[in-house]
């Protein structure tokens, strides 16, 4: 016998009442990275050298920033969801769970805004 | 109720050692490896925003031999987060999951990755980059 409501069972969410939403943004920030990643890598290589005037040149051309601002926002997402199944595997405690939890989203947000910022700034030459 | 607590996954003690959780694991230890080179990747868009001073100063951590180092870490995370990546994705819509393709996938993304990592240092000191 089931003590299962029917709603639940329709539902099918299990404990966590989530899951799949998590599972499937994973997914899918994975597939977008794939090429954004190498483009990154490949247009670093691709530069005669990595001097700070080439990489400002390179930077402020429409394409390279707004790539690049993709690039760190879903990076910055995809592992905010990667490191978050962490803490939760491996963490134990609600009260430590639950201020690493905190401190990454927040660490996650900071690092992810300075960086994406940061190129705005040399995009729109600040 | 069980008569005693049942194991949960992932409890990494009752797994024996193969290729399987091997890599596996390797993939969470070199994601939050990289969650720590986007810290690294952020510094450095800040840097090149603040100028050409701190720009210098961020150039030349990365290029300490300490620098390198991680440079160099976070390159073979890359390559093989991607590759077993690629790996999970392919699972994901039902392909190879018999136990000869999941080895040979395996060992893919871990010869992959180590010739990737050996690929990308050998051209950056074949152009003088380091």
């Amino acid at each position: 016998m089931s003590l299962r409501s029917p709603l639940g069972r329709v539902l099918g969410t299990g404990s966590a009442k989530d899951g799949t939403a998590h599972w499937w943004a994973e997914r899918v920030s994975s597939v977008a990275l794939v090429p954004l990643t190498l483009w990154f890598l490949f247009s670093l290589l691709l530069l005669p050298s990595l001097d700070f005037a080439v990489i400002r040149g390179w930077l402020e051309v429409p394409m390279s920033g707004f790539l690049s601002v993709l690039l760190v926002a879903v990076l910055t997402y995809h592992a905010y969801l990667g490191t978050t199944v962490v803490v939760e595997d491996y963490v134990h405690g609600d009260g430590p769970k639950l201020v690493l939890l905190l401190s990454l989203r927040f660490l996650y947000v900071l690092c992810g805004g300075a960086g994406i910022f940061a190129i705005l700034r040399i995009a729109f030459g600040s | 109720m069980p008569a005693r607590p049942r194991p949960l996954s992932p409890h990494l003690e009752i797994y024996r050692w193969q290729i399987g959780n091997t890599l596996s694991i390797l993939h969470r230890a070199t994601g939050i490896a990289l969650a720590f080179g986007l810290v690294a990747l952020s510094f450095w868009l800040v840097s090149l925003a603040g100028g050409e001073d701190s720009y210098r100063t961020a150039y030349r951590a990365f290029a300490s031999r300490l620098g390198l180092l991680f440079l160099a870490g976070w390159s073979f995370a890359f390559f093989y987060h991607l590759f077993n990546g690629l790996r999970h994705l392919f699972w994901d819509v039902g392909w190879g999951f018999e136990r000869r393709q999941r080895h040979a996938s395996g060992w893919f993304a871990v010869v992959g990755a180590v010739a990737s990592t050996a690929a990308l240092w050998a051209l950056l000191w074949r152009c003088g980059r380091l």
